[in-house]
């Protein structure tokens, strides 16, 4: 019986409208009185059905919902005949309720997209030797997966037969494909655009990265911010108390029509229901642009940052340094080149890598000997030759004479950003190269929109030297840069600023930087998604993209301000209506219900704005 | 100890999510602080002690109060 009421009360809520209607034909169209009222009853005791039973069952245990404040005020409009409100008043109930639901499955619609991504099913190797399709919570770490052209990678695992291109936009944001051969890793969620995977699984269900990210996205939607909490708590004590105070009014004025109106105008719903509208709402348009906020307090408190902290490497700067110029003071280039190459390649200097990739491909020559010398690069001897590649001050320290114009090519180079490396043979100067990191693209104006946006300060830390940190700060106008810094140094540099009263988000890359990312108010990962980002973070943009940032911030902002106007639309509402049932004329119970159930689907409506949000160019 | 995962249909008020874990804490062998109900994602998540509850149980006190469960989830 309960279960059949509860499964059909969309029936019931068309039903007992169509009653109303004819109701009301009769009485205006026929004036027939017996059958408005007799109609209008029906349509009361039908309407009232789903909500008194859910009112019993909450108050079983120990709950009183709002289905109890609207339960008793029917009952009491019917004890005192008034069929019209009752009918009425159930009826825009159950279809308030309605509309909330289809519109707030709107508002959940981006994060739902999300998950609707995870793969459901697999083709598992069975102990018959053939393939067959196994609901995904059948597949076990070490499984064997045949993985077919168009579909998605069950789990992450390794690939043990096959090649293909697989789209990995769903972990990493980057929707080129990336070829994956045998031994390369793929991850749940992606798909195999072409060719065919045969993968053994390393990582099942939640524990997969693609698991982590949606795992992390649905416990930071249902996360509460102290403002809910406060909410929640307070809409606890809210109830009983309305049901106190339209008890003490018919007590005093002996007055039920005015008692049971001020049952249904006490209602919370709009105020309950906006706040966690405008999270879900802003979360979801965050995922769908591939930002992960860890939790709706996050959100306020990003949206309040006046203090950004910068890592450089891979983070304002591509992270991959290259060779941006080259000055040759020999006529015999190509040995020198063969000699540099066969050097580097013996070192793993991030700066040899820029240089073994501009040399490129050639045969290298034995070196005989090879010292490091800390701080300025390397002594090497080939075939009698005494070579030295390092900085200028290795030149100086070893009495390499630099002529006039070498000295200015130097500061040519470096003014443009550019680490120097010097090549010399037999203490005679043979070749300059400049490498330089590069600035990532639309940086600066990304830099200008986040000031706009009231950050005050844009500081800059890195490990880097001190020159190239000043000349990247000078390029981007940050506020301040500091160079020769370890990931403790950074640390402590953010514990300052935090001291200082500043709300501080650090931007890094994940890994090195989990120190400062833990400790900064607001722990911003830049990069693919890897684990430690995901756990040491508040907020990881999915792909190194960096104008992400910009449209966190501002979507942060968006998200508090609409949250504000939410709880301002439902304390307003709430007031007006109390207001005019003490000093008007024309509030009753119907009205009341009416605005009431508006006001919920107006801050519905409200939230939903979200999801459309983007940046303005 | 077992932990559940309960995926209901879209919840709408944030006092269906009271009452749900009203209805749950209510059962017996239910580890009470671990009764979390999530409302946007609809989702109960529940530890319990197998020898004295199981989860059809927990599903029926649910649908009982008029929500109907989607998915459960039992490790």
């Amino acid at each position: 019986m309960q279960k059949m009421i509860f499964k059909n009360k969309n029936r019931i809520t068309l039903i007992s409208g169509i009653l109303i209607i004819i109701a009301f034909i009769s009485h205006f169209g026929f004036k027939n009185e017996l059958l408005f009222e007799l109609l209008l009853i029906i349509a009361s005791i039908l309407g009232v059905l789903p909500i008194a039973i859910q009112a019993y069952q909450s108050l079983r245990v120990k709950v009183v919902s709002i289905d109890v404040l609207v339960t008793i005020a029917v009952i009491g409009a019917f004890l005192i005949q008034e069929y019209e409100e009752s009918a009425i008043v159930t009826f825009l109930f159950l279809f308030g309720a309605y509309l909330e639901h289809r519109t707030l499955n709107k508002t959940r619609s981006a994060i739902k997209e999300l998950i609707s991504l995870a793969p459901e099913t697999a083709l598992k190797l069975m102990d018959t030797g053939g393939f067959e399709e196994v609901e995904i919570e059948d597949v076990d770490v070490n499984d064997i997966l045949l993985v077919k052209t168009g579909s998605k990678v069950p789990v992450d695992g390794k690939v043990i037969t096959g090649e293909g291109y697989v789209n990995q936009a769903s972990i990493t944001g980057e929707s080129f494909p990336v070829h994956k051969l045998i031994g390369s890793m793929v991850f749940a969620g992606t798909i195999l655009e072409n060719g065919t995977l045969q993968i053994q699984a390393d990582r099942v269900g939640e524990d997969t990265t693609f698991g982590k990210i949606i795992e992390l996205v649905e416990e930071a939607q249902d996360s509460k911010s102290d403002a809910e909490r406060f909410i929640d708590r307070f809409s606890k004590y809210y109830t009983p108390v309305v049901l106190l105070l339209a008890l003490i009014v018919w007590l005093i004025s002996r007055n039920i029509e005015l008692a049971i109106t001020i049952l249904v105008l006490g209602c919370p719903g709009a105020l309950v229901i906006g706040v966690p509208v405008s999270h879900v709402a802003g979360i979801g348009n965050g995922a769908s642009h591939g930002i992960l906020f860890k939790g709706s307090e996050v959100i306020q408190d990003f949206s309040k940052v006046d203090t950004i902290v910068f890592d450089k490497t891979g983070t304002l700067t591509i992270g991959n340094p290259e060779v941006s110029e080259v000055i040759a003071y020999t006529d015999n280039q190509e040995d020198v080149l063969t000699y540099l190459l066969s050097i580097e390649k013996e070192s793993d200097h991030p700066l040899s890598k820029a240089i073994i990739q501009f040399v490129g491909e050639r045969k290298v020559v034995d070196v005989n000997k090879t010292d490091v010398v800390k701080g300025g690069g390397i002594r090497a001897q080939i075939d009698g030759l005494d070579i030295l590649v390092g900085n200028h001050s290795l030149m100086k320290r070893e009495n390499v004479q630099l002529s006039q114009s070498m000295l200015e090519d130097i500061d040519r180079l470096e003014m443009k950003g550019n680490t120097i490396v010097l090549v010399s043979i037999n203490r005679e100067l043979q070749l300059l190269l400049g490498i330089k990191d590069q600035i990532r693209p639309n940086v600066k104006e990304d830099l200008i929109k986040l000031r706009k946006m009231g950050v005050k300060k844009l500081i800059l830390l890195s490990g880097d030297n001190q020159t190239t940190v000043e000349i990247v700060a000078k390029e981007l106008n940050l506020t301040d840069a500091y160079g020769n810094m370890l990931p403790e140094d950074k640390a402590h540099f953010i514990e300052q600023l935090k001291k200082k009263g500043e709300i501080v988000a650090f931007v890094g890359d994940g890994v090195n930087d989990s120190p400062s990312i833990a400790l900064a108010h607001i722990g911003i990962a830049m990069g693919s998604g890897t684990d430690v980002a995901i756990e040491t973070s508040n907020v990881v943009l999915m792909n190194s993209n960096f104008s992400r940032l910009v449209h966190a911030l501002g979507l942060t902002k968006a998200t508090t301000s609409n949250m504000i106007q939410n709880i301002v639309i439902a304390i307003g509402v709430v007031l007006f209506l109390l207001f005019n049932v003490f000093f008007s004329e024309w509030m009753n119970m119907s009205i009341g219900m009416l605005v009431h159930e508006g006001s919920i689907l107006v801050v519905i409506m409200n939230g939903m704005r979200l999801l459309n949000y983007k940046l303005r160019r | 100890m077992q932990k559940a995962v309960i995926q209901l249909d879209t919840l709408t008020c944030p006092s269906c999510a009271l009452k749900i874990e009203g209805a749950i804490k209510s059962l017996d062998g239910i580890n009470k602080e671990s009764v979390s109900v999530l409302f946007n994602s609809s989702k109960v998540k529940v530890e319990f002690d197998e020898s004295i509850v199981n989860v059809d149980v927990i599903g029926q006190a649910i649908s009982k109060l008029g929500y109907d469960v989607l998915k459960t989830n039992v490790k």
